[in-house]
C-alpha cells in the first residue's frame, strides 16, 4: 500500500502533535523558568515568554547562587553514586556465592531478600531511622551503607536469576588455571553478568536519585538536603518563595535524567521494566 | 570449586548481609515488636498487647484514607491499564515516529514523585483559578482526579511498553489464522490477541495496584492529604500518625498501623503469585 505525500506528512505532525501534548507539563516548566517573577501567576503561566517578561538564565543563576541548589546537586550524586557502586558490587558477589553454594543457608538468605522486596517502607520507616541514628550512619557520606542494605533484596534477586543461567563449566576452568574465586568472579563472571548489571543499574539508579522519604527520616534536614527533600521543602513555604527560581530548579533536575535519556533510552526503557516482567 | 568459594565468604556474603541486618532485619522485626508497644523512641518501649492495633482499626481516619485509597486503585488501575493497552495497540503497528512516540510515553517515568507532584500541583491550580473553582488545597474533588490524572501520566509509558513485547510475543500466524477465518479487526482483537496476553495483563493490574496502594511522594506533593486530610491516602496517613502529631500514643499507633498496610500488601503480592501461576498453567 503506497501512501501520498500530503497524507504522510500529516500523520508526522499528527505524532508531532501527540507527543508536545503529552510533555506540555515539562514544557510549561521550561517556559516559565525563562520569566520574570511578575509574570508567573495563575493567569499568565500559559503564556510564551514575551519580551518584556523575558528574563534569560537569571532565574538559573539565582536557583544556584541562592538556594542552596548547588548542595543539594552534590549531595544527591554523592548518594547516588556510592549507593549504587556498593549495591552493584557488593550484591553481585552476593548473589554469585548463594547461587554457586546450594546449602540451607543460601536459600534461607535468598529467600529473606526476595521477601524485603515486597515489604512496604512505612512497615521499617520509624526503626529504620532510629537505627541510621544509633549507629550514626546518618550523613550524605555513609548513608549508602543503609542505601545496600535496604536495597539488596532487588539486586540479589535480579542478579541470582540471570546468575542461574550462567554455564558453571567456564568457572571450574577458570579455577584449574588457577584463579582463585575473586580472581574468578571479577574476570570472568562479572563481564558475563554486564547486561545485568547495566539492567540492575538503572534501576536503582532511578530509585537512589528519586527517593525522597528516606532520606528526610534519615538525614538532619537543617544540614544536608537531597534534590527531591529542596523541591519538597519550597514546595511548603508558598508565597515566601520566588516562583521564578523554583521553576529553574525542577527544570535543572529534570534535565540530567532527560539528556542521559535522549543517549541511553534503549538500556533505560529496558533496564527499568526488567524488574517487573521477572517479578 | 564449592570447597574453595566456600572459604572466601566473609568477602563474598559479608557486606551485603550486615548492610540488610542494619537496613532491613533489625528494623523489620523491631518495627513489628514495637507495633504492640507504647513508645517515643525504641528505648522507652512498653508491651502493651494489641492496644495500638485496636486504636488504629477505630481510627476513622484511617478507615477514611483505606477506602480513599482503595477507590483510588481501582479507578487509576482501570484507566492506566486500559489507556496503555490502546497506546501499546496503534504503537505496534508500523509507522514513521513510533519508537520516538514509546520514548515520549516513557519519559514521564524518569522523574521522581515529588518533582512530578510539584509540577502538576502548579499545573492544576492554574487551571483550576481559571475555570473559576477552588484550589487543590480546598477541593477534595480535584485532588483525587489531579492524583488520578498524575498516576496516569507517569505509569501509561512503562505499562506500554510490557503491553508492547506481550503483543509483539503473539504469534503472526495465529492472527493470520483469524484472518483467513473470517475474524474481522475486533473479532481478532478480544478473540485472540487478548486472551493471548493474559498473563501480561495480570503483572500490568497487580504492578499498578501495588504502586497505587504504596503512593506516597505524588500524594505528598500533590495535595498533602488536603482539604483537611480528605486525600490523604494509607502511606501518609501512617506518616503522618508517626511524625504530625506529638504524644505518646501516637507512634505505637503508627506503627500498628504500617503492619496492617503491610498485609495488605503481602496479600495482594500472594494474590498475583497464585493468579499468574493459574494463568501459567492454563497455556
Amino acid at each position: 500500500m503506497k501512501k501520498n505525500p500530503i497524507l504522510k506528512i500529516f500523520l508526522s505532525l499528527l505524532v508531532l502533535a501527540v507527543a508536545v501534548l503529552y510533555m506540555y507539563p515539562i514544557i510549561m516548566i521550561v517556559l516559565n523558568s525563562l520569566k520574570v517573577e511578575s509574570a508567573i501567576s495563575t493567569n499568565t503561566v500559559f503564556e510564551l515568554p514575551r519580551s518584556n517578561s523575558f528574563n534569560g538564565l537569571n532565574n538559573f543563576i539565582t536557583a544556584i547562587t541562592k538556594q542552596g541548589f548547588l548542595q543539594s546537586f552534590f549531595y544527591s550524586v554523592f548518594i547516588t553514586v556510592t549507593s549504587l557502586i556498593s549495591i552493584l558490587v557488593c550484591c553481585s558477589m552476593c548473589a554469585y556465592f548463594i547461587t554457586r553454594i546450594r546449602s540451607k543457608v543460601s536459600s534461607f538468605l535468598y529467600y529473606l531478600f526476595v521477601f524485603s522486596m515486597v515489604v512496604p517502607f512505612q512497615m521499617v520507616m520509624f526503626t529504620l531511622a532510629q537505627t541510621a541514628d544509633t549507629l550514626r550512619l546518618n550523613t550524605p557520606y555513609n548513608i549508602f551503607i543503609i542505601y545496600l542494605g535496604f536495597g539488596a533484596g532487588l539486586a540479589v534477586f535480579m542478579f541470582a536469576g540471570f546468575m542461574k543461567s550462567v554455564p558453571i563449566e567456564v568457572e571450574e576452568a577458570a579455577m584449574i588455571d588457577g584463579c582463585n574465586p575473586l580472581q574468578t568472579f571479577f574476570l570472568i563472571v562479572l563481564p558475563i553478568l554486564k547486561p545485568t548489571i547495566v539492567s540492575v543499574g538503572i534501576l536503582e539508579a532511578m530509585w537512589l536519585w528519586n527517593d525522597y522519604l528516606l532520606p528526610t527520616l534519615v538525614l538532619d534536614i537543617k544540614k544536608y538536603m537531597t534534590i527531591p527533600m529542596l523541591i519538597q521543602y519550597f514546595r511548603g513555604s508558598y508565597g515566601k518563595v520566588e516562583m521564578g527560581p523554583m521553576m529553574a530548579s525542577i527544570v535543572l533536575t529534570v534535565l540530567p535524567i532527560i539528556l542521559v535519556y535522549i543517549f541511553a533510552q534503549k538500556y533505560i526503557i529496558k533496564g527499568m521494566t526488567s524488574g517487573a516482567v521477572k517479578g | 570449586m564449592e570447597r574453595s568459594l566456600r572459604k572466601y565468604w566473609p568477602i563474598f556474603l559479608l557486606p551485603t548481609v550486615i548492610a540488610f541486618i542494619i537496613g532491613f532485619v533489625v528494623p523489620f522485626a523491631e518495627g513489628l515488636y514495637l507495633s504492640f508497644c507504647q513508645f517515643t523512641t525504641v528505648n522507652n518501649a512498653k508491651f502493651i498487647g494489641i492496644k495500638n492495633f485496636i486504636r488504629a482499626i477505630s481510627d476513622a481516619q484511617f478507615g477514611a484514607s483505606f477506602w480513599f485509597t482503595l477507590r483510588f486503585a481501582i479507578c487509576s488501575v482501570l484507566s492506566i491499564n486500559i489507556i496503555a493497552f490502546i497506546v501499546a495497540l496503534w504503537l505496534t503497528k508500523k509507522f514513521a515516529g513510533n519508537n520516538f512516540l514509546r520514548a515520549v510515553f516513557f519519559m514521564p517515568n524518569l522523574i521522581g514523585g515529588i518533582v512530578l507532584g510539584y509540577i502538576w500541583q502548579i499545573l492544576i491550580n492554574c487551571v483550576l483559578s481559571i475555570v473559576g473553582k477552588p484550589l487543590l488545597a480546598l477541593n477534595s474533588t480535584a485532588g483525587f482526579v489531579g492524583l488520578i490524572i498524575l498516576m496516569c501520566w507517569q505509569q501509561i509509558g512503562y505499562m506500554m511498553i510490557i503491553y508492547i513485547a506481550g503483543l509483539n510475543s503473539v504469534p503472526d500466524s495465529l492472527i493470520e489464522a483469524s484472518k483467513i477465518d473470517g475474524a474481522t479487526n475486533l473479532q481478532t482483537l478480544f478473540k485472540v490477541k487478548i486472551p493471548m496476553v493474559m498473563p501480561t495483563i495480570t503483572i500490568c493490574m497487580f504492578l499498578t495496584l501495588t504502586n497505587s496502594f504504596k503512593l506516597f511522594d505524588q500524594n505528598l506533593a500533590l495535595t498533602g492529604g488536603d482539604p483537611n486530610h480528605q486525600t490523604e491516602m494509607l502511606a501518609l496517613n501512617i506518616y503522618n500518625t508517626f511524625y504530625a502529631r506529638a504524644g505518646a500514643q501516637w507512634k505505637g499507633m503508627g506503627q500498628a498501623k504500617a503492619v496492617i498496610f503491610f498485609i495488605i500488601v503481602i496479600l495482594m503480592s500472594f494474590a498475583q503469585l497464585k493468579l499468574s501461576r493459574d494463568s501459567e498453567i492454563q497455556q
